[in-house]
Parts: C-alpha cells; structure tokens; sequence
C-alpha cells in the first residue's frame, strides 16, 4: 500500500528527442492517492501504457521521478516494486492448472505453502472460479482467462497498485458489463490502489472515482466523471467524453461577452481568459430547440430510444442537440437555445469562464 | 431413401492417381520382391516370409539397426538442446536478426553428398584444414579412416553441423511468437529465468520442437548420402548404418529378395517411432 507520486516525468522512446513532439510524455505531475480507484482515459496513441509501464517499472522514463511513498521507485525493476499488471491479452501460464497459475506469483517470492492455499482460494471465491481451480488454464474461455491474470494481479496482499491495461479488450461485450462491475466489487474489497488504462469512456467512468484524462503526452483533466462531463477543463475532454460529445463551436470575444454567429451567447459566469482562439463548448444535453434563438437547419435527426439526437447546421458549424418528444424532420428551420449555466467559453482550448456562484 | 451420387470418386481420381504411382506402386514393388528370390531374366520364385525371417534374426541387421538407433540418439541429443540454446540466445529484433537467420540457414543449402565430401577432406590427417591441425599442431592422434571412435566423432559432428540450423530456426519461429505482455507478466509475477524458460518458452516451443524432433528423426534415421561419402560406412562395419548396409545388400550383393524385407523392416520402424512419439507429443493438447 502506497501514495504513488510522479515527479516532472517525461518519456522519450527517442535516444536525443529535440523538441516537444519527440516525447510521448511531456511533463506529468500527479500523485495517485492509496487506495484510489483510478481510470486513466485517452485516445490510442495519447502516452497512457507508457505512463502505465513507466509505473510498473517495464520502461525506466528519460527524465523525471517516481515515488512510493517517499521511496524512489524509478531505477528499480518491476519485481521489486511490489506491483501488479494486468494486460489488454490474457497472459497465463498454459501448462498450469487454475491453482498453480494463481499461486504462481506468491510461490515465486517463497511463501508458505499454508498462506499460498489461503490467499488462492480466497481470491478464487472473490473471482467465482473456484470450480475451476483443478482445470489446466489453457481451456478456460477468453474471458476466465482474463479472470485468472486479474487473480494474479490480486493474489499478493500486499501489492503497492494494480494497474489494468486495456483488460476487457478481447471480452465479449455482455460479459465486459459482469466483468467491470466484478472489478468495481473487487476494489471495495481488497482496497488496493487501481489504475485501470482505457480508451473506452463507459469503463473508466463506471470503474473509478477519479479519471484522468490524458491527450498526446499531457494530463488535461483529474476528475470524477461528474466534474469531468459537466465542466470539462478542456475542449478535448468535453469532445472525447459523451456520446455525442460536446458541441465546440468557433466565437468571438468582445465587449467581455462571447459572439456566436453575430450573436451574443449568454455563458456560465465572467470570462477568465482572452487566448488568440475562442469557444464555445455546450454539450448537447443543454442544447434545446425553442420558438426563438440562433436559427438553424437540420441535417440529420435519429431516434436513439430515449430521446432523439439532432444533428443541425449554422452556416458551416455542425451542432448537435439531445431532444425529446417529437423529431423534427431533415430540412427544418429551427432556433437553438443554450442553457446559460452549462454554456462555457474555452480560450486556446482550455477552459476560460468561472462559473457563477 | 438417400441418394448415392457417385460423382464425388471424380473428384478424388486425381488424387488417387497420383498417390497410386509416388506410393503404392512402387511400395507394392518392394514388397513383391520381399516375398520372392529372383536371379535375374525376370525369373520369379516363392519365398514367403523367409526373407523377413531371415533379417530379422540376423546378427548384422541387429549390428546396422543398434548402430542406427545410436546415431539417431546421439544426433536428436545433442541437436535439440543445442537448438533450443542458440534459438533463445539469437536476437529479436534489429540488424543482427536477418544475419543470424541467414547465417544459420547456411549450412542446410548445401547438398547432402557435398557436405560428406566437406567433412572428408577437412578431416583428412595429412592435407585436411581440422585433420593437419588434430593432427600434426595438437598432437593428438586422429584419424577417422583407421579409428572408428574417431570415425563416429566425425558423423556426429558433421550431422550437428548440418542439421542443427533446422531445430533453430524452428524453435525461433516458436520463440518470436510469444508477445512481449508474456515476458512482461512473468517479470511482475516475479518468475526466475528458468521459470520463463519452463512455463513460457518451453510450452510455446512444444509444437514446434515436435515437428523438428519428428523431422530429425526421420532425416537421421533414413540417413545415406553425408556418411557413405565420408566414411563409406568405415573403418570396418563401424559406422554402416541401416541404409548403408540395405544398399550394400540390394546393390552390393544384389540380394534383392533380403533387402525388400529389410526395406519394409525399416519402413516398418521409422513409421512406428514417428507415430508413437507424435501420439505421445499430442495426447495431453485437448485434456
């Protein structure tokens, strides 16, 4: 068990990385609190196995720190760090039964044969593959397998985290549901610290209290879900996060208020920031068609069960709005409103309005 | 009522055909001799089973087929591990991955009757490059012309030198196979080298190291060309092996009747190890 800190780390998979873009990480700061639940979210390709196998100690990182508690983790090989992995392909050990496949890791580091048996069987009853234990590993389905390298990563009490790289990948989607939610479970009961690596935004915001989003090498978000798709720091993660995403859309500042189109927007609170790029971001959630507003034209409406989402233009922007009861049909002109207080200013990308309080 | 369409033995003629004239005809020749004594002139007489009877109580098949089972012994013994280390040994990824791979397919280009004649010359005591050296540098007396230790030392050593490449390459195949999360797992859960070896490699290699063990053993079994021209199966009868001698008795002696047997004999064991083995390799897959 530990408070995990990474200081000012920044990776290269370069030998002499010249310039920002060399770098897969640029610059990460965060401590990982004992005990938390973690998801770290972001696009393939955004730095997040990186971070990840920085963390387990697979990669050592070009510059920076990594602490345990207060002990400095970063030059030391995985099997000294007291960690876990999991990893986005089940990886047992084929030739072993379930038992011994689970009793591997702490056989490996000389336990009692006693406190072997105790902690497998305890953890086999968490996991519900007790019936299993006597069977080789190399039959078991796709999904009890990565039940069996989650199993492994559970096994030692005394882990420091367990990290979960993409581990519900190769999971037929109605047993993803089972799984997630038997993780969710499993961290209330061994109360490890997990760091569970996604691009997929239902499982990070279903698995952890707190998300951190990352895009190309940088942290842009630490959040829980809520504060994460109500008032996202970013554009990025107003975008990546919700189906449809956030509605980002070019304006104009002046005055000390936005313009959209010519058209005053009304938004949250003062403006913080004035940056050489201006938007406006509203999710489609808080987007409504009214009898008076920004006039627009649908270019596309569906029926999602719920509710209906509306895909409309002004000019050339695209928006899109959550509706319910009746669809409006493709060609319509209709006038948008913006709830006021879900409506925010973003100055080059990053947030810039305080809300009201 | 099911109706039988006869059509279907079209599709399978060709096959047949084919398998008629590489197979069964010319095994049915053989066995048609094993049965018979012929002096020529086309000229048949019924033997029996006097031929097999005869081989297999004789004290030389015994002699060639120990001989045999030694060789294949010595040569599998030394070759898989042997392959095994160099396939975990070689690099996998980067510049040194194609020179390695072409380096060790080498040997395996050279045709079988040069490799003898390779060997021969290399080892002759007086003009041969390793022969000079043993020789006439070292001191130590060799010879594989008049030793027959020294004679089996060479076959053996020309064999690994030929062969081994062949469980390399397989064994690497198997080997960069396995994805890195595997290597990575085993150093999280903590897994000594040789744990690595036993639960990953070693099981990822299983079905490669059974077609090469499969493959050497019928290579080496039925083994001709790289002996005869190295030693011609001496000094004396000591490095005659079970197709040296057939060849000696079919065209040597012209015993044709014997040697069919012995042929079927031969065929006989090098099918019936190879089945035993696979069945063994492959009985635990599906348990």
């Amino acid at each position: 068990m530990a408070r995990i800190t990474l200081q000012n780390l920044r990776h290269s998979y370069l030998p002499n990385p010249s310039g920002p873009d060399d770098y897969a990480l640029k610059e990460i700061d965060h401590v990982w609190e004992d005990g938390g639940a973690y998801a770290l979210l972001g696009p393939s390709g955004c730095g997040k196995s990186t971070l990840l196998n920085i963390i387990s100690g697979l990669l050592v990182p070009s510059e920076g720190k990594i602490l345990f508690d207060d002990r400095d983790m970063t030059a030391l090989p995985p099997d000294k760090r007291n960690i876990a992995q999991v990893f986005q392909f089940p990886v047992i050990y084929d030739t072993m039964s379930v038992y011994d496949n689970l009793a591997f890791p702490l056989r490996n580091r000389g336990r009692d044969e006693k406190i072997v048996r105790e902690r497998v069987t305890a953890i086999a009853e968490m996991l519900e593959v007790t019936s299993m234990l006597d069977t080789r590993a190399a039959n078991l389905s796709p999904d009890n397998k990565q039940k069996i390298s989650m199993g492994r990563g559970l096994v030692r009490n005394d882990v420091n985290v367990v990290m979960f790289d993409e581990p519900l990948t190769v999971i037929d989607p109605h047993l993803k549901w089972k799984l997630r939610s038997k993780l969710k479970e499993l961290h209330q009961r061994v109360n490890a610290t997990m760091i569970y690596v996604t691009h997929d935004q239902t499982e990070a915001l279903t698995f952890a209290d707190q998300v951190v989003v990352m895009d190309l090498g940088v942290i842009v978000q630490i959040g829980t879900p809520v504060e994460l798709f109500e008032r996202p720091a970013h554009t990025f993660v107003g975008h990546f996060i919700g189906s449809p995403g956030m509605n980002i859309l070019p304006c104009e500042v002046r005055d000390g208020g936005a313009f959209f189109r010519g058209q005053p927007v009304t938004l949250e609170g003062p403006i913080t920031k004035i940056g050489t790029r201006a938007e406006i971001g509203v999710r489609p959630e808080f987007v409504s068609l009214a009898d008076s507003g920004i006039e627009a034209v649908v270019r596309k409406a569906s029926d999602i069960g719920r509710h209906n989402v509306v895909e409309v233009m002004v000019g050339d922007t695209r928006i899109a709005a959550v509706t319910e009861g009746d669809r409006p049909a493709k060609g319509d002109t209709v006038h948008l409103q913006f709830r006021p207080d879900q409506t925010r200013l973003y100055a080059d990308g990053w947030l810039a309005t305080e809300a009201r309080g | 009522m099911k109706t039988v369409n006869q059509k279907a033995w079209f599709f399978v003629l060709p096959v047949l055909v084919l398998v008629a004239f590489n197979a069964l005809i010319p095994i049915m020749t053989v066995v048609n001799y094993s049965v018979q004594e012929t002096f020529g002139d086309n000229l048949f007489f019924w033997q029996g089973l006097d031929w097999f009877q005869q081989i297999l109580q004789s004290d030389r098949f015994h002699a060639a087929l120990g001989r045999q089972f030694l060789f294949t012994g010595l040569i599998l013994a030394i070759e898989i591990p042997l392959g095994i280390i160099i396939a975990l040994s070689m690099p996998r990824k980067g510049f040194w991955v194609p020179v390695c791979l072409v380096t060790m397919a080498l040997p395996m280009l050279i045709p079988w009757n040069v490799v003898g004649s390779m060997w021969n010359i290399f080892t002759l005591p007086d003009i041969g490059l390793l022969g000079y050296f043993l020789n006439h540098t070292l001191g130590i007396p060799y010879d594989m012309t008049q030793n027959p230790v020294a004679a089996w030392i060479t076959v053996i050593v020309m064999d690994v030198w030929h062969w081994t490449s062949l469980v390399v390459l397989l064994c690497y195949a198997g080997l960069v196979s396995i994805p890195d999360a595997y290597y990575q797992a085993a150093k999280i859960d903590g897994a000594s080298n040789w744990s690595v070896f036993r639960y990953i490699q070693l099981p990822k290699m299983k079905t490669v190291l059974t077609i090469a063990v499969l493959l050497r053993f019928m290579d080496s079994f039925n083994i001709y060309t790289e002996p005869f021209t190295l030693t011609g199966g001496g000094p004396g009868n000591s490095t005659t092996l079970l197709s040296i001698d057939l060849v000696k008795i079919a065209l040597g002696q012209f015993d044709l009747g014997p040697a069919a047997a012995m042929s079927l004999i031969y065929f006989a064991i090098t099918l019936l190890v190879s089945w035993v083995f696979y069945t063994l390799m492959t009985k635990n897959d599906n348990t």
